[in-house]
Formats: structure tokens, C-alpha cells, sequence
């Protein structure tokens, strides 16, 4: 499968702090790719690179082979790179309707249009109704997204990021903080994205990577550390001693 | 409220959700044809209902930077005063004689150096918006302070000459043609305003205000946004400031003041910020409440009107709100029974 995104020796320093050393990944089309790690391993800067967020120390990013590592947050969305977060970044005072309304319209290209109002063209509502039906978002539509209890807040956190038809998702945590009961809500809409969506997820929960990813990278102290089938990390010792805590020596 | 208990199909509920604040209520409509009216009503008080609309012009504008996109200004003044300038020195030195023209050419003036000036209020904390719009509004009172030969200094603008609107309608001494000039260039702002609100780049900008992160994150480039309704604003409040000088055929340097400024955010908030009529019904309390409160103590008024500041910050605008509710309740009820529609859900 070709390569959609990529990292060639990307690193991010912190004041002395190194965020990301080094890290070069490498993303397949249709990929269901994890990134996992200990706590303060740097997943959550690698997904903050990708999308823009922040800028690099040094190295590069490509999407389908052209350099992005200098492009805005915004650039690299319209070239199909869309991101969930893992503490929930929402409108609280628009409601789902309105949430998934604009960021359709962008898409569209709408958004620069100051005369037409939102929601006169059908493509927007008929968008809009999918994804509410989709995330199950139908019975709380009208409300302010601020009052909405956590879980639904997640799902419109991820339905949002669909909204963007993303050709690379990358979910941080997506079910970060929802009770136990609720989790498969958010894990059934994961997996049932199209098989033509790369995902890339960051996650704690070994039972959702093992069922959800075919090819996880380890990050350890922002480096990589391992990479392969899901298999072949299980049985890595190395990886188990990183999990168990044990000091490791490199 | 489920949506099973709707028989109208899903696309149609959601497509009027986003469409509800874009139709014209009947509350709306009625406080425009009372506006309307106030022409023939209080033909005595034209020239205060025209201080009046021109505060909620000014007014107007800073809603759409403060409420719509959460740029907080000090300085605002600066374009009310730029506005003032250009349609004082255009009516003094007779380059456009139709006030029109002239009008549209100063707000033009003044949103140039909004998008001008609009690049320092992109970074930054409120604080520092706070700091550069002051600073840009002293600089450009300095300005017109400095060339005086020009300007009039501290004098203000004299000898300026306004024509017929149209060719046709003289500016009277009791400010008839100046009371239905202000209010259909008022009107007229306020439509496209409202319009523009309502629009996929108005709801972006109440996207970045809640959220600029996430807003870049769905694709919207936040800067531009910014820039873009700044400059309209700045535009707007030109317009303000020149309907003011040529409805008194004068400028002056207070035009650019701080105290200008502060009015202005004052007006805003006592009428309440994102819902456009803030600076509309904010004007005409204010300028009531000056009137009222001088009658009884002339020299210090202007203590009220802080203490009512104050509560009204303290209390906050939710609770206000919700003392409105029933209001809100019967607009909404009257509207249902005019269009048959079933009640929504209300936010």
C-alpha cells in the first residue's frame, strides 16, 4: 500500500525538553495505525505536528509525497488531515446542528460567504442529518454542545473531525474519560469508518488497539521504539517492560 | 424534545433551526416600524433620536468585532473619528457634494485602516487588543491634532458644507432630513449586518470566538476571518462618524477620545453584546438615562450610569436574559401561531 503520511526525523524541543526525537513514520493508505506509549511519551505532540499546531524543531512531514511541514493548521485540513483531541476542543455555544453546519460549510468552501445563510443549501442539511444520525446526536441537536453530557460530547468531537471527509483521521484518545458502558458507542463509529479513511489512533486501552489497529508504532521518551503487526508488538519483551514499568535499558 | 414527536421530516427541522434567527420576528418587526414611526411621532426630539442613532451605528459595529468575533477594543473611536474627518474634510473642501457618496467614501476610508491596523489585534491577549486599539485610536487623534491647517486642530472642523441628499433634501436646522438620513443608513447597516450574521462566515467567526483552536482544526483560516470583520467594523463605525459629521456640518478631535471609546463599550454592554439590537436599545437607554438622570443631578449623572454598569456586569447577562424569558416566550408563541409552525426547542 502506498504511503500517505509521513515523518522523516521530526523533532520538537521544548525549551530542554525533548518532545520528539527523531521520529520517523510512516502512515499506509487505509492504514488502522496505533501510536501508543507511556504517559508523557510525546503521542499527543506527534498528532500536534502532523496537523500544525505546533512547528517542528527540525525534520519534515509529507502527505502523498509533498512537503507540508510549513503549511497552517487550516491548509493541512483542506488537504485532507483532520484530528479529534483528547480533551474535548467544542463550541459550547453552538449546537450540534450548528457545529457540523460549519464545519461543512468549510469544506464546501462556504465559509467565505457572507450574503447566503447558513443552511439554505441542501447539500449542508442533508450532510448535516447524516452525521447527527451517524453519531446518534439526533435527540440532543438543538442543544448548546456545552450542556451535553461527556459522551455525546465525544461523538460529536469525532463527528466533527468526519465532518471534514478527512482521507487521514488521527483520533487522540477518542475514548478518553467515557464510562466503561458507553465506550463501545464510540468504538462502534471508529470502526465503522470507510476502509478508505487512514486512521491513525493514540490510545491507553491495549483491548481497543489489539482489536482495532494492524500495525502499531511505540513512542518511548518521544523516540520510536518499536513498530509492526499488532502480534508482533504483544510479544516484543521490550514493550512489555516499558508497560510494566521496569526500568529499560536502551 | 425528540424528534419523533416532529412530523416534519428531519432535513426540513434542521434546515429551519439554522434558518430561525434569520427570519424577521414580529418583536424585530414591530421595533423597526416603532422606529419608522418616531418620524411623525416625536417630530421634537429629531435631533436627539439622530445623536441616538448614530450611537447605535457606532455601536453596531463594535457588537460585530466584541459579540460576533470576541475582539475586545478601546480604540474603537479611531475609525468613528476617521469617518468624521473624511466626511467633514470632503464636505469643507467640497470634493463629492452629494452626502451619499461622500458617506460611503468615509466609511470606505476608515475600513482601509481597519484592515490596515487590523494585522496588530490578531495576537495577542485581550489586554493586548486593549493596549494597541488605544493606541491607534490616540494616534490618529494626534494626527488630525498635528495638521491643523488642515484639520482645525483643538478647534475641530469648521466651515463644512453638506449638500441636498440626493441632490434634493437640504439638512434643516431641526434635524428632520438628519433624523431620516441616520435612521435609513442605521437600517440599512443593520440588514446587511444581520445578514451577515447569519451567514457560514458568521457563524465561523462565533466558532473562533468560542474556540480558535478547534475552528482551525475544521479548516477555517482564524486570521482571516479576523482581518475580514475587523475591517468591516472599522468600516461601519466610519459610516457612524461621518452620518455625525454631517449631520452637525462639524468634527472635532473628541471624536477620536478614549472617553469615546469607552462610551461606546458602555452603550454595548448595557444593551448586551451578539444579538445586534444590544447596541441599538443600548443607545437609546443610554442616552435616556443621560437625559433623565442630568435633569436631576446635572453635574454627576454619569455616577448612575456606573453604578448601572456595574450591576449590570455583576449580575450578568444570563440572569437578565432569563428575566426576559417570558418576552422571549411570547415572541416565540406569537410566531408560532402566525406560521402554524410547531414550538421548538429553545436554546
Amino acid at each position: 500500500m502506498p504511503v500517505v503520511l509521513e515523518t522523516r526525523g521530526l523533532d520538537k524541543h521544548f525549551g530542554g525538553i525533548i518532545a520528539a526525537n527523531q521520529v520517523s513514520l510512516s502512515i499506509e493508505k487505509g492504514a488502522r495505525h496505533a501510536l501508543i506509549g507511556p504517559n508523557g511519551a510525546g503521542k499527543t505532540t506527534i498528532v500536534n505536528l502532523l496537523t500544525g499546531v505546533i512547528k517542528p524543531s527540525g525534520g519534515q512531514i509529507l502527505l502523498d509525497g509533498a512537503d507540508i511541514t510549513h503549511l497552517e493548521p487550516h491548509e493541512r485540513v483542506r488537504l485532507g488531515i483532520a484530528r479529534t483531541f483528547q480533551i474535548n476542543q467544542l463550541f459550547a455555544d453552538l449546537t450540534p446542528i450548528e457545529t457540523l453546519g460549519l464545519a461543512i460549510s468549510e469544506r464546501l468552501g462556504l465559509g467565505k460567504d457572507w450574503w447566503r445563510i447558513v443552511g439554505s443549501k441542501a447539500a449542508v442539511t442533508e450532510e448535516i442529518i447524516e452525521l447527527l444520525e451517524r453519531f446518534r446526536l439526533g435527540d440532543v441537536m438543538r442543544e448548546r454542545t456545552g450542556i451535553l453530557p461527556y459522551g455525546k460530547q465525544r461523538l460529536l468531537e469525532i463527528a466533527l473531525a468526519i465532518a471534514c471527509k478527512p482521507r487521514v483521521l488521527l483520533l487522540d484518545e477518542p475514548a478518553a474519560g467515557v464510562p466503561e458502558d458507553e465506550r463501545h458507542e464510540i468504538l462502534a463509529t471508529v470502526e465503522a469508518l470507510p476502509k478508505d479513511v487512514t486512521v491513525l489512533l493514540i490510545e491507553h486501552d491495549m483491548d481497543i488497539i489489539f482489536s482495532f489497529a494492524d500495525r502499531i508504532s511505540v513512542l518511548v521518551n518521544g523516540a520510536l521504539f518499536v513498530e509492526g503487526g499488532p502480534d508482533e508488538v504483544a510479544r516484543d519483551p521490550r514493550v512489555k517492560a516499558v508497560y510494566l514499568g521496569e526500568a529499560f535499558d536502551a | 424534545m425528540a424528534i419523533a414527536s416532529d412530523s416534519r421530516p428531519l432535513a426540513a427541522e434542521v434546515a429551519y433551526f439554522l434558518t430561525r434567527r434569520a427570519r424577521w420576528s414580529p418583536l424585530e418587526i414591530a421595533f423597526w416600524l416603532l422606529a419608522l414611526a418616531s418620524i411623525w411621532l416625536f417630530p421634537t426630539k429629531h435631533l436627539i433620536l439622530t445623536e441616538i442613532c448614530i450611537w447605535a451605528m457606532f455601536a453596531l459595529s463594535l457588537d460585530l468585532i466584541l459579540g460576533y468575533a470576541g475582539i475586545i477594543s478601546l480604540g474603537h473611536a479611531a475609525f468613528f473619528g476617521l469617518g468624521a474627518y473624511s466626511a467633514g474634510l470632503i464636505g469643507k473642501y467640497g470634493f463629492i457634494p452629494e452626502p451619499v457618496l461622500a458617506l460611503v467614501v468615509s466609511g470606505l476610508i476608515a475600513s482601509v485602516v481597519g484592515f490596515a491596523t487590523s494585522f496588530l489585534v490578531l495576537r495577542g491577549s485581550d489586554l493586548t487588543r486593549l493596549m494597541v486599539t488605544f493606541g491607534v485610536a490616540l494616534m490618529l487623534g494626534e494626527i488630525a491634532n498635528k495638521f491643523s491647517n488642515i484639520t482645525g486642530g483643538a478647534d475641530g472642523l469648521q466651515g463644512v458644507e453638506i449638500g441636498p441628499v440626493f441632490g434634493t433634501f437640504r439638512f434643516d436646522l431641526y434635524g428632520h432630513t438628519g433624523y431620516v438620513y441616520a435612521l435609513s443608513v442605521l437600517f440599512l447597516m443593520f440588514v446587511i449586518a444581520r445578514r451577515i450574521v447569519r451567514s457560514p462566515f458568521g457563524l465561523s467567526l462565533q466558532a473562533i470566538k468560542g474556540n480558535a483552536l478547534r475552528s482551525s482544526a475544521v479548516g477555517i483560516a482564524v486570521n482571516w476571518r479576523l482581518v475580514a470583520i475587523y475591517t468591516l467594523a472599522a468600516g461601519y463605525a466610519g459610516l457612524a462618524g461621518a452620518v455625525l459629521a454631517q449631520t452637525q456640518a462639524f468634527a472635532s478631535l473628541e471624536m477620536f477620545s478614549i472617553e469615546r471609546s469607552a462610551d461606546v463599550l458602555l452603550i454595548l454592554i448595557i444593551g448586551g453584546t451578539g444579538w445586534l439590537y444590544g447596541g441599538l436599545i443600548g443607545a437609546l437607554i443610554y442616552r435616556f438615562l443621560q437625559d433623565e438622570l442630568s435633569g436631576l443631578t446635572a453635574r454627576y449623572w454619569q455616577f448612575w450610569i456606573g453604578l448601572i454598569l456595574v450591576a449590570i456586569v455583576l449580575t450578568g447577562r444570563d440572569r437578565i436574559g432569563r428575566w426576559l424569558t417570558p418576552a422571549a416566550k411570547l415572541a416565540d408563541d406569537v410566531a408560532k401561531l402566525r406560521s402554524g409552525r410547531p414550538q421548538r426547542a429553545r436554546r
